[in-house]
């Protein structure tokens, strides 16, 4: 006979684990506050969200966003997912105590290497929305890489990837 | 200093962004520019040790490359942005400026390249390089 299947959980408490798991990535992180960065979650699918400012702009005269912002905006979605994706496991698993993350319990998480920029079209003063994709994760070093749209998903207007030390795992 | 690069300073701190920033034009002449940005609280990426983000930086350098690569006697007018790599190589040190030194050294008809690196007070222990090339106008 099988062991009586355990009762899944409450789909609030799924959700609660995994957003104040996002928020404790996001809002302790002044520089995300400073530009204005969110991301929007559907399952382990992050989305960052960069909503237009003036304080955004680079070139008054077009106008454009500072290829600076638009590098940020990648580099912070980058980081965001593959922080999150390394929690991940952990969190589900209850190894982690996503409530507590925010309070000064968050594990030390991965560092930027390098990060390479194309600019493939001027970024307009609307919106932009960005997604990255683990390309390896490995125990030491992982390959992410990036991609931003405005309109439309099809055109990007800026992609990059980045390379990331990872923690070490024995601290 | 020439009058295209008085227009050119003026236009720098024209950018929203940078000023956003804090960023200040120290030099920027014949395909060289400095610019250094003050540490500030909002630009910290590390809530635990109060170092800057990445991104901070990566702002300060693309504004210094951009400059450099404008103010290149090859280049007639504005500039935009191709690709622009950044290595980190050490956290800088919180409470202290950053500045970027950026060097145009090719300008072809259609691009420019630049190379950059960025340090805090400790100079000769750069915290950040970056290499790009940006668009060159009036060129064809």
């Amino acid at each position: 006979m099988r062991a009586p299947r355990r009762a899944p959980e409450p789909v609030q408490v799924v959700k609660q684990r995994r957003d104040s798991t996002l928020r404790a990535l996001v809002d302790g992180v002044p520089y995300i506050q400073f530009l204005g960065i969110e991301f929007e979650r559907r399952g382990d699918e992050l989305t960052g969200i960069l909503p237009f400012d003036q304080k955004l702009i680079g070139n008054p005269l077009l106008p454009a966003i500072h290829g600076g912002v638009t590098a940020a905006f990648l580099e912070v979605t980058a980081i965001i997912t593959l922080s999150w994706t390394y929690l991940w496991a952990d969190v589900e698993s209850g190894a982690i105590d996503a409530s507590g993350l925010a309070s000064g319990g968050m594990p030390r998480l991965p560092k930027t290497i390098d990060i390479s920029t194309d600019y493939l079209r001027s970024g307009l003063p609307r919106d932009a929305y960005a997604r990255a994709r683990i390309v390896r994760a490995g125990r030491r070093y992982a390959s992410v890489h990036v991609e931003a749209w405005q309109d439309n998903r099809d055109r990007l207007f800026a992609q990059a990837t980045g390379h990331y030390l990872m923690p070490d795992r024995r601290e | 200093m020439a009058d295209r690069d008085k227009i050119a300073q003026q236009f720098m701190e024209a950018l929203p962004h940078s000023k956003a920033l804090g960023m200040r034009l120290v030099d920027m002449k014949d395909g060289c520019a400095t610019i250094d940005m003050p540490y500030d609280e909002k630009l910290v990426g590390d809530p635990e040790t109060g170092v800057i983000h990445g991104g901070a930086v990566s702002a300060l350098m693309d504004t210094c490359c951009g400059a450099a690569a404008m103010c290149h006697p090859k280049n007639l007018g504005g500039t935009a942005t191709i690709d622009l790599r950044i290595d980190y190589m050490r956290a800088a040190t919180p409470g202290q400026r950053i500045t970027a030194r950026a060097e145009c050294y090719h300008v072809t008809r259609s691009v420019a390249f630049v190379r950059a690196t960025a340090s805090d007070e400790d100079a000769d222990n750069p915290v950040a390089a970056a290499t790009g090339a940006f668009t060159v106008e009036g060129g064809r």
